[in-house]
Parts: structure tokens; C-alpha cells; sequence
């Protein structure tokens, strides 16, 4: 993975110490909180509802173990034992004072992490595929350009004002598991006719207030001029981009009020305008960043599946999470396995530190010390051998992170909602925990099949609920929590915004609602092999609408 | 019993440590609820926002509350948002105000 060069760590160092003084400077009271807010954000530290929460980068998701257990150090010193993963494949805490974040942040230093761009109206960290260098379906690794785009993003002094946040994602493999559909920027990889490797280029894409699927901009892009066509658009946008509505601010609105021929057109004059040497990085500097995402040295495992087999038919128990959580490696020999932190009445997303040790030495010990986070709030291990699979599934196991449940409904989403999010219209963790508490039984769970449920506790939508099979909004209605529910949402390559049912239902109220969603594609399926995804867009939204809001009750009403 | 004006009190977080924070009759800000001086009247309610305001070196992002007054006296907030806000995350019963009822810290912020 990528090391620190001398800059990156100078400059990450003076990033701390100017902090330093700046939280310094606030507790003397030299900093008044409307000067401090944004100097706070800048380094990722948000005010919460019961506490500051600190938002710590992790670029495209991937982590060694080193930096693993320096989570749990902080989780243990600073905060109280456990960290929240993120949809946007970061780490929060919920519980850092003020006093200890730079200590915090001089921690994460050691370790070549920070917080910066997560948050305000910068390039934010890039987000990526969690499967990066392992996915059997894969054209390219993603992470080299992820890099180079986080290098080319980082403080640059054009885009550090823009109108509003700015979300890139990449997938290296045509099966998109970063919904790059759903960001500002979203890099797809394809190959040309002579089957070189370049970019499929979406934009517009995004969630929150108005949810929109991005729009391909440019069909093929060569890899070389990725950077100089990130800055045409970055520039349109940042010229265009409305500034007198935060809520029309998104580039995705522009796309809408300008249509995407127009805006097109906008960038490739931009594009051709542009000196195309000042823009494309060096042959070195390519080859610099490739060579820390070379594969590791794979080797060639005799009996590495007869292993598996045997261990799978001794344990029943283990046959069920390879089922689910393990898929196939490019490397025969190998798979890759996702640790489900979702364990049945858990907040989705929370590791305790103790879980994050045994993650950390599992990765150091099977995986060529590499870890990944996903934007559905759980942790890869990307590189094991298939005969050493059952050792670490007992390890896993033995911490309460066995649980054989990924793509299952109770693999779920849902955002800190009103249990910590100062932004928060209703909670969104306990509504997680209903759902997986009443389809906890795995044999009823694989009944169901693949099912994402997404929950966000506010318009915002962190928890990505527009894109979920099922979408579930926390609202404020009156007082009261109320729940929206939105079914056929997606967001991997056939990605599409869930299409609401009708009114809300209080919080009592929406696990017999998913309950009756789930009975009703059981009754209209196909076979067992056509998923809840695949039914509701063959039959439509009504059987559901009925099944909800029966018509008697309709009409009545 | 409901009044034809809103009993409001003032909230906001701890600058240090982050928490929530009431202001009190006596000008300072405390971690216990039933400190909270009530306002029984807009001009009330102005008043005390604009004192505990003034406290920036103490406190970020003081607002007004609607409450009730309990049988016991200790206004009690109307809103789920601030009653979550006296308790703390509802799947962590072990953290925040909710825990410390249990074991109290030590209570006053300047
Ligand atoms: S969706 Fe809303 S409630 Fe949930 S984390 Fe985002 S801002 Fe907070």
C-alpha cells in the first residue's frame, strides 16, 4: 500500500502542530467557536449531540494492520473502546474532548493517517472498491488512481472553496461494488477497442435532499488525461456550481439545470484549452505510486481447495460464512473474505478495540497485512489462503465477528442517526437492530436471499437509503419519529433511486412493515434464484403498495 | 400542564469535553438538568440565551429548549432530540448522561 513520502509526512506533521495551537488558541478564548468551526472541520472534528466526533480518513479504504491497532489505541486511550466504520469507508469516534485531538492526530501521524478532507466544501477522500487487487473480475487495481487523485486533490488551492463538497469514487472491475454512480465524480474502468485500459467517466451522481444517478459524461477516457479532465470539470463546476442555495450546490444539479450536453460541452472546451504536459504526472511518479499496489507474492497452494472442502464439511457452521462472506481471488488458491460487523443487535459499522486487534493480526498473519473497509460498514480481509481459511474463521469467530450474514437482510446500513448525529431528524441504530433481531434466524435469512436495506436518520443520507432494496428515511414528523420506506433502489452498475411507497410508518410499526415487503416477494417470486431486486422490478411497486397500505384502508381513509 | 407560553430552558455543549450543558439561575453552566434556569416568557427566555451565550470560552452553540416541568420540579425537554441529549446513544446504555446517572462525575462547568 502506499508509504509516506518525506512531504506527506512533513506536511502531515505541521498540520497537527497548526491545530495545536489553534485548539490552544480557542480554550484562551484568542479563537471565538465562529472562527474555530472551520478550522475544526478542516481536521475532520465535528460537535455532536452528546460529544465531539472525529472523522478520520481512510484513503479508499485500505489499511494495514499497523494502522488497525493504532484505531484501537486510540479507541482505548482517548475515547471509550470502540470506533464506528462509515459509509464513506472512514472511522469515526464518538468520544474524543477537545484537549486530546491533536495528541489523537499525532497518534494517526505515526501511523501515515489524518482526518483532513472529511469535511467542507473540498475534493473529498476518494473512495474505491473494496475488493481493489484481489476481485477475480477485475480490470485494473483502482487504488493507483485513487491515489493519484487523492495526491492531485490534496490542498489544491483551486478547490478548496468550492460550492459545495465533492465526492469521488473508482471501481477497476465492471461489477461496481462503489456505487460510482451515486458520487459527484464516479471513475468507472473500461478498456478501448485495442483493449486499452482508460475511464468511463460519470457525473452528477449523488444522494441527500435530491438523489440522482450520475450521467456518463465521457465514454472512454485515456488513462493519462484523467487528471487534466478531473480539473476541466472540477473548474465547470466550480465557475457554474450555484453558491446562492446550498441545497442546488451539488454538481449534480448543475448537470440537471444545465443538461449534460451543454455541460459537456463546457468541459471538453475546458479539456482542450488545458496544456496537457501540466496535467499528466510523470512517467516516474506513475510507476512510483503503481509499485506500492503491486500484488503480493502469492504463492501456489497445493490442495488449497481440497483443504477448504474438508474443513467445510467437518463445520457446518463454517460452510455457512464461506457461503456468504468469502468470494472468489483472481489468485487461485486464494479468496477473499468480508468480517461481517454486523453482528445480529449490534450498531452496524461498530468494532470494539478489542475486535479491531483481532482483525489487525489476523490481516498481518493470513492477509499480507492488508485490511479494507467498505461502504457497507464492514471489513475485508483481500487476501487469504483457502487452506487457512477455517483458522482464521475460528479466530474471527472466538471475537463475536463470525457472523455469516453479508448480502442477507440483516447486513444492513444505517448512519449513527439520533443516537449521536447532531443533524439527526430520528434514530436509525435501533431500527437496524429490530430488523436483525427479527430475521435473525440464518435459515429464514437465506430464504429471503440478497437483500440491502439501507437506513439513514436524516435527509442527508448517509446511510445511503435511496440506493437500498429497501430504503428506510428517519423523520420528524410532529414530534414523533416516523420511518419512509423506498423500495427497488440500487446502487451498484444497474443503479437506480428506491421509488417511495406513501406515507410513513412510526418506528413500532416498521419491522411488520419490512416483515409484510419481504412476505409479498416470498408469495411473487419466481423460483428461490430471482432476488427481491430482480421481483420488484418485474412486478412493479403496487403488490407492495397494497401490501402496506391494504386498499380498504385506502379507501377508507 | 401546558401554559399559554412555551417554559423554555438553555442548552448547548461543553467546550472541552463536548457534553451537554444547561444554564443555570446563577449564571453558569451545569451538566445537571434540574439546575436549568426555566424562562417563563420570551423576554425570559432571550434573556438567559443572551447571558449563557456570552460564555464562548465555556460553551458551543447555545439554544433554547422547550420543556415541561415535571411533578418533581426538574423541567423535562418536550422535543425527542433533547431528551435523547439528557440520555445518551440508545443502543450504549453504558455511555453518556444515562451511565453517569449511576455514577456521577464531577458535575460543573465553569
Ligand atoms: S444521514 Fe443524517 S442522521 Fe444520518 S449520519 Fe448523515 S447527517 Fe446524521
Amino acid at each position: 500500500m502506499y508509504r509516506y513520502d518525506e512531504f506527506d509526512h512533513d506536511f502531515v506533521r505541521a498540520r497537527v502542530a497548526t491545530f495545536r495551537d489553534q485548539v490552544a488558541r480557542r480554550v484562551t478564548g484568542a479563537l471565538t467557536e465562529e472562527e474555530f468551526r472551520p478550522l475544526r472541520l478542516q481536521n475532520g472534528l465535528y460537535l455532536q449531540l452528546h460529544a465531539y466526533m472525529l472523522r478520520i480518513a481512510v484513503p479508499y479504504g485500505t489499511l494495514s494492520s499497523r494502522q488497525m491497532r493504532q484505531f484501537a489505541l486510540i479507541a482505548d486511550t482517548w475515547d471509550k473502546g470502540y470506533g464506528h466504520f462509515t459509509t464513506r469507508q472512514n472511522i469515526q469516534f464518538n468520544w474524543p474532548k477537545l484537549k486530546d485531538v491533536p495528541d489523537i492526530l499525532d497518534a494517526l501521524a505515526d501511523v501515515e493517517m489524518h482526518a483532513i478532507q472529511t469535511s467542507g466544501n473540498c475534493i473529498r477522500n476518494v473512495t474505491s472498491d473494496q475488493f481493489a487487487g484481489a476481485a477475480s473480475d477485475e480490470i485494473e487495481d483502482p487504488r493507483p488512481t485513487c491515489e493519484l487523485v487523492r495526491q492531485w486533490s490534496t490542498n489544491h488551492p483551486e478547490f478548496a472553496f468550492l460550492p459545495r463538497k465533492f465526492k469521488i469514487a473508482v471501481t477497476g472491475s465492471p461489477n461496481d461494488r462503489a456505487a460510482v454512480k451515486a458520487h459527484d465524480i464516479g471513475l468507472r474502468m473500461v478498456r478501448d477497442d485495442a483493449g486499452a485500459p482508460g475511464y468511463e467517466v460519470i457525473v452528477g451522481g449523488g444522494l441527500g435532499r435530491t438523489p440522482m444517478i450520475g450521467k456518463v459524461v465521457r465514454e472512454f477516457l485515456p488513462k493519462d488525461q484523467l487528471l487534466r479532465y478531473l480539473e476541466a470539470i472540477l473548474r465547470v463546476y466550480n465557475l457554474h456550481g450555484r453558491r446562492d442555495n446550498k441545497y442546488k450546490a451539488r454538481i449534480k444539479i448543475l448537470v440537471h439545470e444545465t443538461g449534460l450536453e451543454e455541460l459537456r460541452a463546457m468541459i471538453e472546451a475546458e479539456f482542450e484549452a488545458m496544456d496537457a504536459p501540466t496535467f499528466a504526472p510523470s512517467a516516474e511518479e506513475i510507476a512510483r505510486i503503481e509499485a506500492y499496489f503491486a500484488p503480493p507474492a502469492f504463492e501456489t497452494v497445493e490442495g488449497a481447495d481440497a483443504a477448504l472442502e474438508a474443513a467445510k464439511a467437518a463445520d457446518p457452521r463454517f460452510a455457512a460464512w464461506v457461503d456468504t462472506n468469502v468470494v472468489d481471488h483472481r489468485e487461485p488458491g486464494y479468496a477473499i473474505a468480508t468480517i461481517s460487523l454486523k453482528a445480529i443487535g449490534e450498531a452496524p459499522g461498530d468494532a470494539t478495540s478489542e475486535q479491531m486487534r483481532v482483525m489487525a493480526d489476523l490481516a498481518e498473519r493470513y492477509s499480507f497485512d492488508e485490511l479494507r473497509v467498505t461502504h457497507e460498514q464492514n471489513i475485508v480481509l483481500p487476501h487469504l489462503r483457502k487452506d487457512q481459511l477455517h483458522e482464521v474463521y475460528q479466530a474471527l469467530d472466538a471475537a463475536g465477528l463470525g457472523t455469516a450474514n453479508i448480502g442477507l437482510i440483516s447486513d444492513m446500513i444505517a448512519c449513527p442517526g439520533l443516537d449521536y448525529c447532531a443533524l439527526a431528524t430520528a434514530r436509525s441504530i435501533p431500527v437496524a437492530q429490530d430488523i436483525a433481531r427479527h430475521f435473525a434466524d440464518p435459515v429464514v435469512a437465506r430464504d429471503i436471499g440478497e437483500m440491502k436495506i439501507k437506513i439513514s436518520g436524516c435527509i442527508n443520507a448517509c446511510g445511503h437509503h435511496h440506493v437500498g432494496h429497501i430504503g428506510i428515511l428517519g423523520l420528524d414528523k410532529g414530534g414523533i419519529e416516523n420511518y419512509q420506506i423506498t423500495l427497488g433502489g440500487d446502487a451498484t452498475e444497474t443503479a437506480a433511486i428506491g421509488e417511495r411507497m406513501g406515507p410513513g410508518f412510526p418506528a413500532e410499526e416498521v419491522v411488520p412493515a419490512i416483515e409484510r415487503i419481504v412476505e409479498t416477494y416470498k408469495a411473487e417470486r419466481l423460483n428461490r434464484e430471482e432476488t427481491f431486486l430482480q421481483t420488484y422490478r418485474r412486478i412493479g411497486a403496487e403488490p407492495f403498495k397494497e401490501a402496506l397500505y391494504p386498499s380498504e384502508a385506502r379507501h377508507a381513509a | 400542564m401546558a401554559k399559554a407560553f412555551k417554559t423554555q430552558i438553555v442548552t448547548a455543549n461543553d467546550l472541552f469535553e463536548g457534553d451537554v450543558v444547561y444554564f443555570t439561575a446563577g449564571g453558569f453552566w451545569s451538566r445537571n438538568l434540574s439546575d436549568a434556569a426555566v424562562a417563563h416568557s420570551k423576554e425570559d427566555a432571550d434573556a438567559i440565551l443572551a447571558r449563557g451565550e456570552a460564555q464562548q470560552s465555556t460553551i458551543v452553540g447555545a439554544y433554547l429548549a422547550d420543556v415541561a416541568i415535571g411533578a418533581d420540579g426538574v423541567p423535562q425537554p418536550l422535543h425527542y432530540r433533547e431528551h435523547r441529549r439528557t440520555l445518551g446513544p440508545s443502543n450504549r446504555p453504558d455511555l453518556g448522561r444515562q451511565a453517569e446517572a449511576v455514577a456521577p462525575i464531577a458535575k460543573v462547568a465553569a
